[in-house]
């Protein structure tokens, strides 16, 4: 069916590129925003679980956090924001939060030193599944009430169970966790013991630009201004984002003026708008990475030698210039571009001598047969049929597996797969969350269990490797700890059982006036406050 | 010997309409209830962990057991099956994994959408469908026929996405003639406060026109679609209905008799095919119920088809019960009302 899809919406491009009568434009009004986006993954708006990418959209414009990145100037990093200023104790373990004055939630609440201990407080005692973001810091639904407490009348203690890289923590508290929530508002609609849980999944308090007029869930959620909001107005009053499925869909709603901004072109639909007047297209390079990786469990995958040479008979630049082309690009360390401590390095291309004079080595020179796991999205699809063809070359016998995601994703966690072919995007903004599923596996036995560790699913047993990275994470001085990521990286990318390959790149179609789009970065989530029109 | 002994005619315990009603009532539990099992089971058995499905792919051991738990997968399946019966009866679907929201409320929100949708397809369907199909085979050969066929055909072969998405091109995207994807525009979202879901009727019941007539600007596309793949259905069952009812000798007696064309073909030869044609229509509209999932995903139309399409894709498996009943009700429901029409318009079926 999603062939058959795809087809159509390449025969409705190519008739939309055909056709010569001009479309009659609309426009939407100039202080509302309106996006066709695929919203059908929003569960929730409560910062305490919120965990996915539509969800984080919302939250990032709705929620304050104690430090927050500017839209304007990503590069910066985390910057003051509920939190006007904070001290780091001298054994390290302690920081010292002093609220701002002057923020307020859109309950007409003021933002407290209590409310901003029982945020923290209560995503660690629900216990949903982002909650890791926080309870790596040793924070527990038991002890927390004693980790993070209110000290004065404007001032928060956190207390971590060991000293960590001052960056670490802050960067973690930008993430979408780290929402601040109207304590009040939600102990008034609590039911039992969920601490506001059920009310906070379809409404908001937060002290953002924005709060949540509507929501329909696989419709259309709305924002309203935050009257209370304590920074500029925005331009944008309202902004609606509809959820729209299909990319020639909103394609034709983007050129048709019925929408302002377009989320999920594909590459045909961007490639369509080529010289299409009043749209314009902003690329922009987000965190998701598409790798490949091989079970260590299987003793032919174990093999230094056959891992590099499989690296090596990859088309890299291939794919990225021809069916991937504008929407990934070619990446192949674990840290996205423009996270502190990325390595750009990209020591292998398509070499099909050096891949197979590397097999030849192996003590597997004839190769075998290698099972792709693989789920069933077109873009994946795709890279596993070219890394098909190109191992096939090597004398792999290479069979697809495709299968949903969920299914591909039991196998992996099962370890169960030959190959894996995957994407993967960061948690929060901080190299270590995927140096700490990419390079570190703290115990690689099967009772262990450690899913959520990639190295695990791979079997790929690293003590010295993890220890490595269990020190990056501590280390205080911020240059010397990307340096250290970057070693880390370079030694993953020569020994390990993974093969990066691409970052992803967003492209967001809009109208020509629509000024100021963020769509996050590799680091965050969308901006609607800044945009203008 | 002879016996003496004569029995008392027995006395009726149960009327026989209550017979009938009891009976068809457990029909349609057992049915239901078959349906609900296997979907169930069939949730059960596939190789997907629902728990997964709700906790992510970033979930730790433990929040894993814990929701592994609570889900109840530690218990054997049938009793899953009869915690999840008793809690049908008690009208909770439970919640759907991917909206975070009751699958009750969730239903009670698509479902209006597909049923506006489907019943104006529907209406098309018939009132478009019958008369071209009897026209057809009374003109037997000549071009009307042949273009009933040809649409018929048309109908039947062109992928449903394909026409909705050269129909927005065209109607939407270059003429201009009709709005586009969703139930309406932003502007007039939330302005009904809905009656039955169905915003065209709420629109009309609360006497908001601009609503309404934005409303059906909206629908108009998606509904000619729908109702154009119900007359290609339709006309081609009638026409072939029809054909067997003209070449019958009561025909030929009718008009050895004098009777009008007009009378013999409407008052003898369709009259007789009106039961077959309910049960057509009936199957048709079901299958408009729940089977335009590419034209809801095309037109942005939140109906019940694609919400148990994504559900399932995401092994929601709460949610595609809550439609699988829905869809199961529907059926039943459409048969019972054929049969009770085959009642009215034969006297033999009473």
């Amino acid at each position: 069916m999603k062939h058959l899809r795809s087809l159509t919406a390449m025969a409705l491009g190519a008739a939309l590129l055909g056709s010569t009568a001009p479309l009659s434009l609309a426009a939407t009004p100039d202080n509302m925003l309106v996006i066709a986006n695929r919203i059908d993954d929003m569960k929730t708006f409560d910062p305490a679980e919120s965990f996915e990418f539509a969800g984080a959209d919302v939250s990032r414009n709705v929620y304050e956090k104690l430090v927050n990145f500017d839209p304007m100037d990503l590069e910066a990093g985390y910057q003051p924001q509920v939190a006007e200023s904070w001290e780091l104790s001298e054994d390290g373990k302690t920081i010292t939060f002093t609220i701002a004055d002057g923020h307020v939630f859109s309950t007409g609440n003021p933002v407290t030193a209590e409310d901003v201990a029982f945020s923290l407080q209560r995503a660690v005692k629900l216990n949903k599944t982002p909650s890791f973001i926080l309870t790596q810091f040793g924070f527990t639904p038991e002890n927390v009430e004693e980790m993070v407490k209110v000290t004065g009348e404007n001032t928060v203690e956190v207390t971590l169970d060991k000293p960590y890289a001052l960056s670490f923590v802050l960067n973690c508290l930008t993430a979408t966790i780290g929402g601040i929530v109207d304590k009040t508002a939600a102990m008034e609609n609590e039911v039992d013991g969920d601490m506001g849980s059920e009310w906070l999944r379809t409404n908001t308090a937060g002290s953002g630009p924005y709060k949540v007029a509507s929501y329909k869930p696989n419709e259309s959620v709305m924002l309203d201004l935050n009257p209370n909001y304590h920074g500029e107005t925005p331009a944008m009053e309202r902004v609606v984002v509809q959820h729209i499925q299909e990319s020639a869909t909103q394609r034709l709603m983007l050129e048709r003026g019925d929408i302002d901004v377009a989320r999920n072109l594909s590459p045909e639909d961007v490639a369509g708008l080529d010289g299409v007047e009043g749209v314009k297209v902003v690329d922009e390079l987000r965190g998701r990475l598409m790798y490949f990786s091989a079970n260590q469990k299987v003793e032919m995958l174990a093999d230094p030698k056959v891992l590099e040479a499989l690296k090596y008979a990859v088309d890299y630049q291939g794919m990225a210039d021809s069916f991937l082309t504008g929407q990934y690009t070619v990446h192949q360390a674990f840290l996205p571009k423009t996270f502190l401590g990325a390595l750009e390095d990209q020591p292998y291309s398509y070499d099909m001598d050096k891949a197979k004079a590397a097999l030849a080595e192996s003590g597997f020179p004839d190769c075998g047969p290698i099972k792709i796991s693989v789920r069933d999205a077109q873009d994946r699809m795709d890279i596993g049929q070219s890394l098909q063809n190109t191992w096939g070359q090597l004398g792999c016998d290479v069979e697809l597996i495709v299968g949903t995601g969920a299914q591909t994703l039991d196998r992996y966690r099962a370890r169960e797969h030959d190959v894996y072919l995957g994407a993967w995007g960061p948690d929060y903004p901080d190299p270590n969350t995927n140096a700490a599923t990419f390079a570190e596996n703290p115990d690689n036995s099967d009772e262990a269990g450690n899913t959520g560790y990639l190295t695990w699913r791979n079997a790929w047993d690293i003590p010295e490797m993890s220890q490595k990275t269990q020190a990056a994470v501590v280390e205080n001085d911020t240059e010397k700890r990307a340096e250290m990521y970057r070693e880390i990286q370079a030694e993953h990318q020569q020994t390990g059982p993974f093969g990066v390959m691409f970052q992803q790149i967003e492209q967001n179609a809009m109208d020509e006036s629509v000024e100021n789009f963020v769509a996050g970065g590799a680091t965050t989530a969308v901006s609607y406050w800044v945009i203008t029109k | 010997m002879t016996s003496t002994e004569t029995h008392a005619p027995r006395r009726q315990i149960m009327p026989k309409w209550l017979k009938r009603v009891l009976g068809t009532a457990a029909t349609i539990s057992v049915t239901l209830l078959g349906l609900l099992f296997v979907t169930f089971m069939i949730g059960r058995v596939m190789p997907i962990d629902p728990v997964l499905a709700v906790v992510g792919e970033r979930a730790s051991q433990a929040q894993y057991d814990a929701v592994y738990q609570e889900l109840g997968l530690d218990k054997p399946l049938l009793v899953q099956f009869g915690i999840y019966i008793t809690d049908v009866l008690q009208g909770d679907f439970g919640r759907s994994i991917r909206t975070g929201m009751p699958v009750s409320d969730d239903i009670a929100r698509v479902f209006p959408a597909t049923l506006e949708l489907a019943t104006l397809g529907t209406l098309l369907g018939v009132f478009l469908g019958v008369p071209l199909g009897v026209i057809a085979a009374v003109k037997r050969g000549s071009w009307i026929d042949q273009t009933a066929r040809l649409v018929g055909l048309v109908g039947y072969s062109m992928p449903i996405f394909w026409l909705g998405l050269m129909g927005l091109l065209v109607f939407y995207g270059i003429l201009g003639w009709v709005a586009g994807p969703g139930r309406v525009d932003i502007f007039y979202d939330g302005i009904v406060e809905p009656i039955t879901g169905m915003l065209l009727l709420d629109s009309a019941l609360r006497g908001e026109w601009d609503v309404f007539r934005n409303a059906f600007s909206h629908i108009v596309l998606p509904a000619c679609l729908l109702g154009y793949f119900s007359l290609a259905y339709i006309s081609r069952m009638t026409r072939s209905f029809m054909l067997e009812q003209l070449s019958s000798e009561y025909i030929t007696t009718a008009r050895v008799k004098g009777l009008s064309e007009w009378h013999v073909i409407w008052r003898h030869a369709f009259r007789n095919i009106r039961i077959q044609l309910i049960t057509v229509i009936a199957l048709s509209y079901a299958n408009l119920l729940e089977g335009s999932v590419l034209t809801e995903i095309i037109f942005a139309w939140p109906g019940i088809g694609s919400y148990i399409t994504v559900s399932l894709l995401a092994n929601d498996m709460n949610a595609v019960l809550g439609g699988t009943v829905v869809i199961g009700v529907i059926f039943v429901g459409l048969n019972l009302f054929s049969d009770l029409l085959y009642r009215f318009f034969d006297p033999r079926s009473k």
